[in-house]
């Protein structure tokens, strides 16, 4: 591609994208949330096991490009900051794709003293606003619980389904190779595979996630008893495009999640990693109850637009670098 | 053969899938935000010719099918076996019928195909894009008709029926494209 020297994204969605970010910035700053800008380089980052981290050397060192920047963020939580909001890059290494780059624009932020679904309720005023903007028909906006969603389409309760009936869902729907995967892995197979296309189109909220997909967000019983974490999931015409949770502030039980994380990456022979302490000792010093939620500009930018790939909305996506 | 993983997926790689060879047509990376990442792959297999879609984790590797697509020169059929010919080796490869497919009713002697050979053996058989033929049974041509449009069925001299102008008569000679089995023009002799 060394003929590729032109941006992806033409001059007119540029400028649309420059007031996009500008209008994404007025939000927050007409609400009072203060714009915090953290580093993208870290000596440590996270642990999660489908999440690949840029590594790098800083100093003689090792540095990891963040692929998000919630701990930073939840570092300035603990220390007194009240709501914030941040809007910049993050890097994930092996994601490249119509709808991927290892590069992305992220917007980020917390509400203090907020539920996630206080929360799900501003992600859909600002992106309403968004909308309304380049003058479209009024957006449709749903919201569903994960399990009601997931019944729907697959009719097994994804709670309370044994892990053998999944496995052999996510057979039929993926392949082979499906037989001996986790309930996180078959769920998410299942979800994007079967769930996501049938979603309606404008934003749909999904709630309540499965407990085993927890990752920061706490966990609670659901109207039918069940565990199930406060995170949700924004899709914006069938397309995910944000991820909140209601924050897990209990250190002792974030310190086991991450144990597990690092127990997983030995288990896939993925490189190790440790536990970013200074978020531990943030969390330990005390983190304020609060909701947070991620969003990928880039697609909120494909769908406002129409485009089909990140490529037509960034200048230059990772093929032009 | 060589194992190839998700990562070096790309259109047009040939993998073994099922124990059937199978060609992939599109290949899409998928990920949710916290979840595992999967490949979510298109296949034509090789043999039925049929279009299946698999989805594997990211990393997971198939084994590549011993398949390699060789231009061949078409020699003749003894009414078993249509028989190819490597243009450089002069070595020959007998076709069954199931492989020459769709192939057989443009193929006349002469002409270069491309044959997909699997472990050796002649899978399929892809004939040029364009072939020329004579056609051997149509109705009277309306000589002078040659504006306006109208077809009518000819039968070509493999076999083949196309539609073509009005105007045709048998013995013309036609060019027609075998990807979409339509009448091109005529060739003057």
């Amino acid at each position: 591609m060394a003929d590729h020297w032109q941006p992806g994204i033409t001059t007119s969605s540029l400028r649309y994208r420059s007031e996009l970010l500008q209008k994404l910035r007025n939000f927050f700053y007409q609400r009072q949330v203060i714009e915090v800008d953290v580093p993208v380089l870290a000596r440590s980052t996270v642990t999660d096991s489908n999440v690949e981290s840029i590594k790098s050397q800083v100093s003689g060192g090792s540095g990891y490009l963040q692929t998000s920047p919630e701990y930073f963020m939840k570092r300035l939580l603990a220390a007194g900051c009240d709501d914030i909001f941040c809007l910049g890059k993050a890097f994930r290494d092996a994601e490249s794709g119509r709808r991927h780059n290892p590069e992305f624009t992220i917007l980020e932020w917390y509400r203090c003293g907020w539920n996630e679904h206080q929360l799900m309720d501003e992600v859909a005023e600002l992106i309403t606003q968004l909308t309304d903007l380049s003058a479209q028909e009024g957006l449709s906006v749903t919201k569903r619980s994960y399990g009601e969603c997931f019944q729907s389409v697959l009719g097994v309760d994804p709670h309370s389904a044994e892990l053998s009936s999944l496995r052999q869902l996510a057979v039929t729907v993926g392949s082979q190779s499906w037989g001996q995967e986790s309930r996180a892995n078959c769920l998410d197979l299942l979800f994007s595979l079967a769930v996501e296309p049938q979603l309606s189109d404008g934003l749909v909220f999904i709630y309540d996630y499965p407990a085993c997909q927890a990752a920061l967000a706490q966990t609670h019983l659901n109207t039918h008893n069940q565990l199930v974490s406060r995170r949700f999931e924004v899709f914006f015409n069938k397309m995910e495009l944000a991820n909140g949770y209601m924050e897990l502030t209990d250190a002792e039980q974030q310190r086991q999640r991450f144990g597990k994380d690092c127990d997983q990456r030995r288990a896939s022979n993925k490189p190790e990693l440790a536990i970013d302490e200074k978020l531990m000792a943030a969390l330990d010093h005390g983190l304020p109850p609060c909701a947070g939620v991620a969003l990928g500009v880039d697609r909120l930018l494909m769908q406002l637009q129409g485009a089909t790939s990140i490529d037509q909305v960034m200048a230059f996506s990772w093929p032009r670098c | 053969m060589a194992n190839y993983s998700t990562n070096e997926f790309r259109s047009g790689l040939k993998l073994m899938l099922d124990g059937d060879p199978c060609s992939i047509l599109e290949n899409e990376f998928v990920k949710p935000g916290k979840g595992q990442a999967f490949s979510r792959v298109k296949l034509r297999n090789l043999k039925t010719g049929r279009v299946v879609e698999k989805t594997f984790k990211s990393g997971e590797s198939l084994e590549g099918a011993d398949v390699i697509d060789m231009d061949m020169q078409y020699l003749y059929e003894d009414g078993d076996f249509w028989y190819f010919m490597e243009p450089d080796t002069y070595e020959q490869h007998q076709a069954t019928e199931q492989a020459v497919g769709e192939a057989l009713k443009w193929l006349s002697e002469q002409d270069t195909c491309v044959v997909t050979l699997y472990n050796g053996a002649p899978l399929s058989v892809v004939p040029p894009n364009h072939v020329e033929l004579e056609i051997v049974e149509t109705d009277p041509g309306l000589r002078g008709d040659t504006a306006q449009g109208g077809s009518k069925p000819a039968k070509l001299i493999t076999g083949a029926v196309v539609k073509v102008p009005l105007f045709l008569d048998q013995g013309d000679v036609v060019k027609v494209d075998t990807r979409t089995g339509e009448y091109q023009g005529r060739v003057k002799e």
